[in-house]
């Protein structure tokens, strides 16, 4: 598997999930297991560039694919992914256990959307639950990232 | 959670998934997405001792225009169901519907195909194939077959597929003109129907009304009879056996299938004449 650029081999049991492979085989502890059932959000990464619930995909699922965790987004020299910088900069986050899997979900949905209306922001993120009910400062968090990777490219 | 034990094996074609099948007897089952199979497999509902992964047979991922219907690939991806062109502009109820299935992620990895075998009468996707007269198409260790929707799906979490036999294919016959319609009612964004209807023209099929998806019978006789829609979609629940639970108990649920289905019969013939060239 690659795993933000760089190869993780490892034998593991046939049951392990991809984000136990990721937190316990690779070390990436960013990605948090939340509800466990495919709800909440809080495991999703990026598998293939899609966003994807990483407790609810087998490793072997993923075998030979490239993953990318939240770890993977800042550049090498540190700087912070646009859609991290928005975060930070519209508090769109309270106590912190949702936003890596926000930050991915987001990154995926400006990916195929890159322009998105406060609307279809809602309903793109409709897979990750805030239970801070932070959702208001995440959804302008977005709104800032989209506009902000757009005028970075106009720079 | 983690599921219970079991030996995984990737399929490279659709042959080698049916000898793996096989090979793994009774208790082996084919993972696609994963997203129906996998959480039931984590809370025990579900324990395969052979798991045949096909989700990487391209071979089954398509959507196609073969004349007079719509052929989509059992592997297809929601999300490639949703993006498709040719289904927005041929099966918009389909590509509609879709997209109320899960949330993106779900929709990223979950395929039509497992959504039909998998048989939730909460799902929305069965209900929307039996309303457009779908024929499913399955290949097994005998040869490949056709399946009418109405036959396939067969009681709560069933279907007509026999054991080691792989849905490949659902085509649908284009609709023509008619307008079309896809109510969902939910408590929140991500959860299955409480119930749902899918209408094309006079067909109506019923999410969550019974152990499968049903067609709304008694709606479609009262239509073909003359009936004005709010009196036709006033019959929605007759012959329907609805679940109580706790979301909702079963008088409920009559009370939803009458109401869906009016604004289901409201906005299809809004939409009629549209969206086709």
């Amino acid at each position: 598997m690659i795993v933000n650029g760089a190869t993780v081999e490892a034998e593991v049991a046939d049951r392990t999930l991809l984000v136990h492979f990721l937190r316990d085989v690779a070390g990436l502890t960013a990605t948090n297991v939340g509800c466990d059932t495919t709800s909440c959000g809080a495991c999703t990464v990026l598998l293939d560039g899609q966003s994807v619930k990483s407790c609810t995909v087998l490793a072997a699922q993923a075998d030979g694919r490239e993953v990318t965790t939240v770890e993977g987004l800042a550049a090498g020299d540190g700087q912070l992914h646009p859609v991290q910088r928005a975060f930070q900069a519209e508090h769109g986050l309270q106590c912190g256990f949702c936003t890596p899997g926000m930050v991915m979900a987001t990154v995926s949905l400006l990916a195929e959307n890159p322009r998105p209306t406060e609307e279809q922001v809602r309903t793109g993120l409709e897979g990750n639950l805030c239970r801070c009910t932070g959702y208001h400062n995440i959804v302008r968090a977005v709104l800032a990232a989209a506009g902000g990777a757009e005028g970075q490219e106009s720079r | 959670m983690i599921p219970a034990p079991f030996t995984y094996q990737r399929a490279t074609s659709v042959d080698e998934a049916l000898d793996l099948a096989a090979d793994g007897g009774e208790d082996a089952k084919f993972l696609a997405g994963g997203h129906s199979l996998l959480p039931l497999m984590k809370l025990r509902l579900a324990v395969p001792t052979v798991l045949v992964d096909i989700g990487r047979l391209g071979e089954l991922s398509f959507v196609r225009d073969e004349d007079g219907h719509i052929a989509v690939g059992a592997l297809t991806s929601h999300h490639d169901v949703v993006n498709s062109a040719l289904l927005r502009r041929e099966l918009p109820l389909l590509a509609h519907a879709a997209s109320q299935v899960g949330d993106p992620q779900i929709r990223h990895r979950g395929t039509i195909g497992g959504s039909l075998a998998h048989a939730d009468p909460a799902g929305d996707l069965p209900a929307v194939v039996l309303a457009l007269d779908a024929t499913l198409v399955a290949r097994g260790p005998s040869g490949t077959r056709e399946i009418s929707a109405a036959d396939f799906f067969t009681g709560l979490f069933e279907t007509a597929l026999e054991p080691g036999e792989l849905l490949t294919e659902i085509r649908i016959p284009k609709p023509g003109t008619a307008g079309w319609s896809f109510q969902k009612f939910t408590k929140r964004a991500i959860d299955w129907a409480i119930v749902g209807a899918a209408v094309q023209g006079d067909q109506v099929a019923l999410v969550h009304m019974g152990s499968t998806p049903l067609r709304a019978a008694a709606v479609e006789r009262a239509l073909a009879d003359g009936a004005a829609p709010p009196e036709a979609a006033a019959r929605a629940a007759e012959g329907t056996s609805p679940p109580d639970d706790i979301n909702a108990d079963g008088g409920y649920r009559a009370h939803l299938a009458r109401v869906l289905v009016g604004r289901g019969l409201a906005e299809s013939r809004s939409r009629s004449g549209q969206g086709h060239t």
